[in-house]
């Protein structure tokens, strides 16, 4: 069946309900990137000479640096030097102190359903709201503190616990890692310090909502989590964008250090704005998430679910080296209309009977490009090493594209490494059978994509799990006319 | 409650239908015989809906309505039900989830609130017993993995759930064993009431003596060539069809 141009209009116009801006006096540096440019960012920040220092040599190594051009993506040129690297929208004026938060901001976080006042929050969850490039705000700091938890934006963790900051940066993810990751480590601005001590199970779900605002500027959002022995997090993020009908970069890296018998599990809902039904504008989500499992028997979860964004282009990762350690990457990749996404894993195996699980489930409509890249890799330190991998595609409608690129690098002949993959399609007779029993197209395609999705779904906390079932319905809608 | 006037269907610019009438009332079992390819399957698809099939020319009503203006779920909300010839699998999606979709877009269609999910449980354990249908079947994926057999039951399940007023089986009995076409056709006929009517499309004569239509019709070449009552159906049984087309003058 073909696609109503009615029907595409009412998507481009109405599905992405986060896309209004807010109107909100924000301190903007000017366009442009250089060695001065990473030096204002670093005093407007007040920071100490150390982490100058970290800045200055990832963007003198960025410099050196070619974009990657291996991804699956046609991913336009971006001119680094029409970005504005820094936009405070929390910029203090006369009549406001310094604690106050401008209620616009509150509106904003409001509406996207993220209230900041401790007293409406979503039981059992802290929030850290990051706007542009500054922390505006986070929940329920004091209540975590009791217990040793420290949950607070990255710039007020360089302030008040340099040691382990300065302990944990960089150590998982150099900023020699990647193009993106230098230019991150160059110019980041805000996101989230967790530090769990040892043996506290963190009572609430930890999460930071990421907000892009100001136009003209790029997100580069810094977050590290550092689980220490036996301890345990759940960690959630989220991230929204405006509409706009140019492409916004946004550059993350997230780091993860989980201790012996500890556990992270770390889900993201990524709903960052995907473009017009066109494919004009978007945000570019080019980010470098990655865990380091490094005591014994320790656990990290990664779980996506990505419907926005113009591209993606990440691969969370766990590096395995403490014995008897495991992995898992739960992921749901939707891309609609002219999207393109190329994410994955890597599992890199270093410790004795080491464990990772790979799920992936990519769903692709309209004209986009869909791609799984995962590598496994299994060290000749890695006596009983065991993955399995499993990744299925989707496809709705016949002018979209679902690729699967796995890698596999095994130095150890102990290990077992199992790979499974499937490409199946919504049938029209599927959808017909829908309808004949009452229930329309679009609720047909969100039940069967649903479905299809449920194992990674169900990884997610409940609060997660309702909201990303709704957005894989929102995203898929007008793609089968 | 159907009428049907002068309907003329093609399906890739090729005429199926050429000119059928046909009137259902209320508590009326019609039966809809034919050889293969005559356009029983054709007809059914055409009255629930299914986009592959163009209406050039008649009309259908459905308790005085425009069906031929209403999409195939509306047509569903309307109290239209089709057993399907051969029902598709929807993998990943349970019997739970798909029959409460179904059914809370029909109360959503009538303006009723969402069932509360323990009655609507509880509705589902009734409803499955009507059929015979395994406790296990309804916590699996829609159809899949299903045997031929209980395919056809849960298709009979569904109508159970969904309380049609004017059902069509669409060779419901082909593929079943003899123990299988009794429990589907008890479980219809205690689901039949005064108001419910049903369109049985069949080439069996041993589903019928279950139902036990009140008007046999006869399909050749896109048109009713012949209709009667039920003894019609026991002398296709004995003669097959060559004598009714030749009676047609065909």
């Amino acid at each position: 069946m073909e696609e109503k141009n009615s029907f595409v209009r009412q998507v481009a116009e109405k599905k992405y309900e986060y896309g209004f801006t807010t109107d909100v006096q924000t301190d903007i540096i000017d366009k442009g990137l250089s060695e001065e440019v990473v030096r204002l960012i670093s005093e407007k920040k007040g920071e100490p000479d150390w982490l100058l220092q970290f800045r200055l040599n990832a963007f003198r190594y960025w410099q050196t640096l070619e974009p990657p051009t291996w991804g699956h993506l046609d991913m336009p040129e971006i001119d680094y030097q029409d970005i504005s690297y820094y936009a405070d929208p929390t910029k203090k004026t006369a009549e406001k102190g310094p604690k106050d938060i401008d209620p616009e901001l509150m509106k904003t976080f409001d509406k996207l359903g993220i209230p900041l006042e401790e007293r409406l929050a979503l039981s059992g969850m802290a929030v850290d709201a990051v706007m542009d490039s500054v922390s505006v705000k986070t929940t329920f700091r004091e209540k975590l503190q009791e217990q040793g938890i420290i949950f607070c934006s990255i710039s007020e963790a360089v302030r008040e616990h340099p040691d382990l900051v300065r302990q944990y940066l960089g150590s998982v993810v150099p900023y020699k890692d990647n193009f993106y990751a230098a230019l991150n480590s160059a110019v980041f601005s805000d996101g989230s310090f967790v530090y769990i001590p040892r043996g506290v199970r963190c009572p609430m779900e930890l999460s930071t909502y990421f907000r892009i605002n100001a136009r003209g500027t790029g997100q580069f959002e810094r977050t590290l989590i550092v689980c220490d022995d036996d301890a345990y997090v759940s960690y959630l993020e989220g991230c929204t964008a405006p509409m706009r009908d140019e492409n916004q970069l946004h550059a993350a890296i997230v780091e993860i250090v989980v201790m012996e018998n500890a556990e992270v599990k770390y889900s993201t809902v990524q709903n960052w704005y995907p473009g017009d039904a066109e494919g004009k504008g978007g945000v570019l989500n080019l980010v470098t998430k990655r865990g380091h499992l490094r005591g014994a028997n320790s656990r990290l979860s990664w779980t996506q679910v990505e419907t926005g964004s113009a591209i993606t282009w990440k691969y969370p990762s766990c590096v395995l080296s403490g014995e008897g350690s495991q992995a898992e990457f739960y992921s749901v990749a939707v891309t609609n209309n002219f999207q393109q996404a190329d994410t994955g894993t890597k599992m890199i195996h270093i410790g004795r009977n080491t464990r990772s699980t790979i799920i992936s489930k990519g769903i692709s409509a309209g004209h986009s490009q869909n791609s799984y890249r995962g590598l496994v890799r299994v060290a000749s330190t890695a006596e009983g090493a065991r993955n399995y991998s499993s990744c299925d595609s989707l496809l709705l409608g016949s002018k979209c594209g679902a690729h699967t690129f796995p890698y596999m690098d095994v130095h150890n002949e102990t290990a077992v490494v199992e790979h499974e993959a499937t490409t199946s399609k919504i049938s029209e007779d599927q959808l017909f059978y829908c309808n004949q029993r009452g229930i329309s197209t679009e609720d047909a395609v969100g039940l069967i994509v649903n479905g299809y999705a449920r194992d990674v779904l169900n990884k997610l906390p409940m609060e997660f799990a309702v909201e990303a079932q709704k957005l894989l319905g929102v995203s898929l809608e007008g793609s089968v006319g | 409650m159907l009428e049907i006037r002068d309907l003329h269907v093609s399906i890739a610019g090729k005429e199926i239908l050429k000119g059928i009438n046909l009137t259902v009332r209320d508590g009326e079992v019609h039966a809809l015989m034919g050889q293969n390819g005559a356009g029983k399957s054709t007809l059914s698809n055409v009255i629930v809906g299914h986009p592959a099939y163009e209406v050039t020319q008649g009309s259908i009503t459905f308790n005085g309505r425009d069906l031929l203006a209403m999409k195939p779920e509306e047509r569903a909300h309307e109290g239209i039900f089709l057993s399907f010839q051969q029902p598709v699998e929807i993998p990943g999606v349970s019997m739970v989830n798909f029959m409460r979709a179904a059914m809370n877009a029909k109360r959503k269609h009538l303006g009723l609130e969402p069932m509360a999910a323990a009655d609507f449980l509880k509705l589902m354990r009734e409803k499955r017993k009507i059929v015979e249908l395994d406790t296990k079947l309804a916590n699996r994926s829609v159809n899949e993995g299903f045997s031929g057999g209980e395919k056809k039951r849960n298709e009979i399940f569904q109508m159970a759930m969904l309380e049609p007023t004017l059902s069509i089986l669409d060779e419901t009995d082909s593929g079943l064993d003899v123990d299988a076409l009794r429990i589907v056709a008890e479980g219809f006929n205690r689901l039949r009431t005064p108001q419910t009517s049903a369109l049985v499309i069949t080439h069996y004569q041993r589903l019928l003596d279950y139902l036990k239509p009140d008007v046999v019709h006869v399909l050749i070449g896109g048109q009713i060539v012949k209709t009667a009552g039920p003894e019609l159906a026991l002398q296709i049984e004995e003669r097959g069809f060559d004598w009714i087309r030749e009676e047609a003058g065909l």
